[in-house]
C-alpha cells in the first residue's frame, strides 16, 4: 500500500465532469509531476485532493494512509498531514500573517497530541525557517497574502509547507506568474523540504519548473485521465514536442 | 386639538408622577420634557428617522419607573470591567455610592452624582445640562428630561489629565414587573484636559425593560475625551440611547459604542465641532442575533473650519436580526477645509440578517473633503477554505474571519482590560448565537 492510492478518481466542477478515472500511487519520498495542457484537470486533481467544497468527487476512491481521504473534512485532511500550496493565495484583510501561521501550526501541533507554541517559541522557529524563503518581518506583520506581489504570495506558500511539515505536499501551479528568480528561491525551499518521508505532487504547465524540482515520476494529464506516466525524462520530451505530441497518446485509447 | 393629543398619552400616570423639586430651572425643564413628550409621543415609522425602526413595542408596554432593589453588588457582575479602578454606578437611576469607587482622584476632578452636583456644581450643571440634549428636537430625549432626578456628573478642571478611565454603570433591574430608567450623564472637560470615559448599560438577563439613556459631553478647548459605549443591556430590553459631544477649539472627542444587548436598541451619536481644528472619531460595533434590531443614527455636524471626523461601523448580524445605520454629515458654509471620512460595514452571517443603511451628506462649503463607503457581505468562501486547508476547522476559520471584521473598531479601544473584556464578550456571544448558524457549511 503506498501513502496516497487514488483510484478511478471521477471529479465534477459546477456540473462538468473534469476528472474522468484517475489513478495514481504515490509513496513516501516521491515526487510526482503532474503535467498537462490547460483545462485537463491537473488543478481540479489538487483542489479535490485538499477537499475544495466546488470540486464533488463523483466517483472512485482516495486512500491517504490507509484512511479514506475522501470522508475527511478539508482541516482534517490538513491536520492529517496533506498540504496544498495554492495556484492563488487568498488575501484574507485584518489577519496578521504571523497570527495566521501561528494558529495553523497549533492546529496541527494539537491534533498530533503536541503542545501548542506560545508566541516565543513560535518566533524562533519562524527564524530559523524564514531565511531560506526570504521572508522578512514585514511579510509576517502584514495581513495574510494581503498586497503581496505574486512571487512573495508563492513563497509564503511555501514557507507554510516549511513550517507545517506535511507529509504529503501538492504543489498547484506554484510556478505560475514567478520569474526565475523567484522560482528559483521557491524551488530551493521545496527542494530542502524533500526527505525520505515526504511526498510531493507537483502539478505544472511548464518543465521549466522541474528543472529546478527533479521529480521521481511525471504523469501528462489529458480530458480528465493520466495519459501518459514516465521518468523525468518525459518532461523534456513534452518540452521539445509540445502538448500535440500527446494526441495520438489519446487517440490510441 | 390635534389627533395624537387626543390619545391616550404613553406614560402619562408616570409622567403625573415624575420627579419634582431641586433648582426652578430643573423643574421648569422637566415640565417642558413632560409636555414635549405628551405631544411628540413614542415616534412612529411614518418619521422618517425612524422609517425601518418600529418602536411602537416600547409604548405597548406599561413600564413603570423603577424603584429601589435588592442585590445589586450580585447583579452588576458578569459585565466587562467589573476590576475598573474610577466606578460611578447608578442603579435605577439613582447614584449608589457603595458600589462606587470614587478615592484618589486627582485634584478638583469630580466624578459623581448628578443629584449632588445641582447642590456642588449649581453653576456648572445649569451652565450645561440639557444644552446639546434638546427636548424640542427628539421625543424620547423630552421623556428622559422629565424624569431627570440623578445620574452621572464629571467635571475636569482645565488642565488636568487623569489617566484611569472614569467607568459609569447604569444598572437598570426589577423585583417585579417591567420598569424603565433614563439614565442622563454629563460630562463637562475643561480647557486642555484629557479624560476617558466608559459608560456600561447593564441589567439583569432575560428581564424586560427600557432603559432610555442621555449623555452630554463638553470638550473644552486643546481638551481630549475619549469615549465608550458599552450597552449589554439583557437581550430581552428595550435601549434607547442619545449621545451628545461637543468640541471647541483644537479639542479632540472619540467615541467607541459596543452594542452587545438588548432586543430593540436605537442609538443617536451626534457630535458638533464648533471650534476650529476640532477633531471627532466615531466608531462602533454591533452585534444582533435572533429577531433583535440594532439602529445607529450618527451625526457629525462640522460647524466651523478646519475640522476632521473618521467614522467607522461594524456590524455582525445572525438569525433575522435587522440592522440601521445612517450616517449624518453636515459641513456648514463656514467649514472650509473639512475632512470627514465614514465608512459602515456589515457581515451577515445568515440569509435572513438584513440591514438599511444610508450615508446622508449635507454640506454647504465647497473646499472640503468628504468620503464615505458602505459594503454589506457574507463571509468570504475562499478565505474560509483557505484556512480549512490550513487545518484550522471551520468554526475556527470563520471566529478568524469575525475577528478580523471586528478587529478594526475594537482595537481601537486604549483601555486594555475593557478591549480584553469585550473581545471575550463577543466571541463567547457569538458562540452561542452561531451554533445553529453552523448547520454545516
Amino acid at each position: 500500500m503506498s501513502m496516497l492510492d487514488i483510484r478511478n478518481l471521477q471529479v465534477k466542477a459546477e456540473d462538468k465532469e473534469i476528472l474522468k478515472g484517475i489513478d495514481l500511487h504515490v509513496n513516501p519520498g516521491e515526487v510526482h509531476a503532474i503535467m498537462g495542457p490547460n483545462g485537463s484537470g491537473k488543478s481540479t486533481l489538487a483542489r479535490a485532493l485538499s477537499g475544495h467544497p466546488e470540486y464533488q468527487v463523483t466517483g472512485g476512491e482516495v486512500t491517504y494512509e490507509g484512511k479514506d481521504l475522501l470522508a475527511m473534512d478539508p482541516d482534517e485532511r490538513a491536520r492529517e498531514g496533506v498540504f496544498m500550496a495554492f495556484q492563488y493565495p487568498v488575501e484574507i484583510a485584518g489577519v496578521n500573517n504571523a497570527n495566521f501561521l501561528k494558529a495553523a501550526l497549533n492546529a496541527k501541533r494539537k491534533h498530533a497530541g503536541q503542545p501548542e507554541l506560545d508566541a516565543m517559541e513560535f518566533m524562533s522557529l519562524v527564524k530559523a525557517k524564514s531565511k531560506l524563503l526570504e521572508i522578512d518581518d514585514s511579510m509576517l506583520k502584514r495581513a495574510v497574502n494581503e498586497g503581496f506581489s505574486g512571487g512573495e504570495k508563492k513563497r509564503n506558500e511555501i514557507f507554510q509547507l516549511a513550517l507545517l511539515e506535511p507529509k504529503l505536499a501538492i504543489l498547484d501551479e506554484t510556478d505560475s506568474g514567478l520569474d526565475i528568480d523567484a522560482l528559483k528561491l521557491v524551488a530551493a525551499g521545496v527542494n530542502a523540504m524533500r526527505s525520505p518521508d515526504r511526498a510531493f505532487i507537483v502539478v505544472t504547465h511548464y518543465q521549466r519548473l522541474l528543472t529546478y524540482i527533479v521529480p521521481d515520476f511525471v504523469h501528462v494529464l489529458s480530458g480528465g485521465r493520466i495519459v501518459k506516466s514516465g521518468g523525468k525524462e518525459l518532461a523534456l520530451e513534452l518540452e521539445a514536442k509540445g502538448y500535440g505530441w500527446i494526441e495520438p497518446a489519446l487517440a490510441n485509447r | 386639538m390635534s389627533q395624537v393629543a387626543e390619545k391616550p398619552s404613553v406614560f402619562a400616570g408616570a409622567l403625573e408622577k415624575r420627579p419634582q423639586g431641586g433648582p426652578r430651572w430643573l423643574d421648569d425643564l422637566r415640565a417642558r420634557g413632560a409636555a414635549r413628550f405628551a405631544a411628540l409621543g413614542i415616534p412612529t415609522v411614518r418619521d422618517e428617522e425612524w422609517r425601518f425602526t418600529n418602536v411602537s413595542p416600547i409604548g405597548a408596554i406599561d413600564f413603570k419607573p423603577a424603584g429601589l432593589i435588592s442585590g445589586t453588588a450580585d447583579r452588576l457582575n458578569g459585565f466587562a470591567y467589573t476590576d475598573a479602578p474610577v466606578r460611578l454606578v447608578v442603579v435605577n437611576g439613582r447614584f449608589d455610592p457603595t458600589l462606587s469607587r470614587l478615592k484618589g482622584l486627582p485634584n478638583g476632578v469630580h466624578v459623581g452624582s448628578l443629584a449632588g452636583a445641582l447642590a456642588d456644581y449649581a453653576d456648572i450643571v445649569q451652565r450645561y445640562f440639557g444644552q446639546l440634549a434638546d427636548v424640542n428636537a427628539r421625543s424620547f430625549t423630552a421623556l428622559n428630561t422629565a424624569f431627570v432626578q440623578d445620574g452621572a456628573f464629571v467635571h475636569i478642571p482645565d488642565g488636568v489629565a487623569i489617566e484611569a478611565p472614569i467607568h459609569i454603570v447604569f444598572l437598570t433591574g426589577s423585583d417585579e414587573g417591567h420598569v424603565m430608567t433614563h439614565p442622563r450623564t454629563l460630562v463637562v472637560a475643561g480647557a486642555g484636559s484629557q479624560t476617558t470615559v466608559i459608560e456600561s448599560y447593564v441589567g439583569d438577563a432575560g428581564e424586560t425593560y427600557f432603559s432610555n439613556a442621555v449623555s452630554e459631553i463638553f470638550v473644552g478647548e486643546n481638551a481630549s475625551v475619549i469615549h465608550h459605549k458599552v450597552q449589554e443591556e439583557s437581550l430581552d430590553a428595550f435601549h434607547v440611547g442619545a449621545l451628545h459631544a461637543h468640541t471647541s477649539r483644537n479639542a479632540r472627542f472619540s467615541s467607541h459604542s459596543f452594542a452587545l444587548g438588548g432586543r430593540l436598541v436605537r442609538n443617536d451619536a451626534s457630535a458638533i465641532l464648533d471650534g476650529e481644528g476640532g477633531d471627532c472619531t466615531l466608531n462602533g460595533l454591533y452585534l444582533a442575533d435572533r429577531e433583535r434590531l440594532v439602529d445607529n443614527h450618527t451625526t457629525i455636524d462640522h460647524a466651523k473650519p478646519h475640522c476632521g471626523s473618521h467614522e467607522v461601523y461594524k456590524g455582525i448580524l445572525g438569525g433575522a436580526a435587522r440592522a440601521v445605520f445612517n450616517g449624518k454629515i453636515i459641513v456648514r458654509q463656514d467649514a472650509q477645509k473639512t475632512d470627514a471620512k465614514q465608512t459602515n460595514r456589515a457581515l451577515l452571517l445568515t440569509d435572513g440578517a438584513t440591514i438599511n443603511t444610508k450615508p446622508q451628506l449635507e454640506i454647504f462649503a465647497d473646499d472640503v473633503k468628504c468620503t464615505h463607503g458602505a459594503a454589506i457581505g457574507q463571509l468570504d468562501d475562499e478565505a474560509i477554505f483557505y484556512l480549512r486547508a490550513r487545518g484550522m476547522t471551520y468554526a475556527e476559520a470563520r471566529d478568524m474571519l469575525i475577528h478580523a471584521f471586528a478587529g478594526q473598531v475594537l482595537d481601537g479601544v486604549t483601555v486594555e482590560p475593557l478591549r480584553a473584556a469585550l473581545e471575550t464578550e463577543l466571541f463567547d456571544q457569538l458562540a452561542k448565537d452561531l451554533v445553529e448558524a453552523d448547520a454545516k457549511p
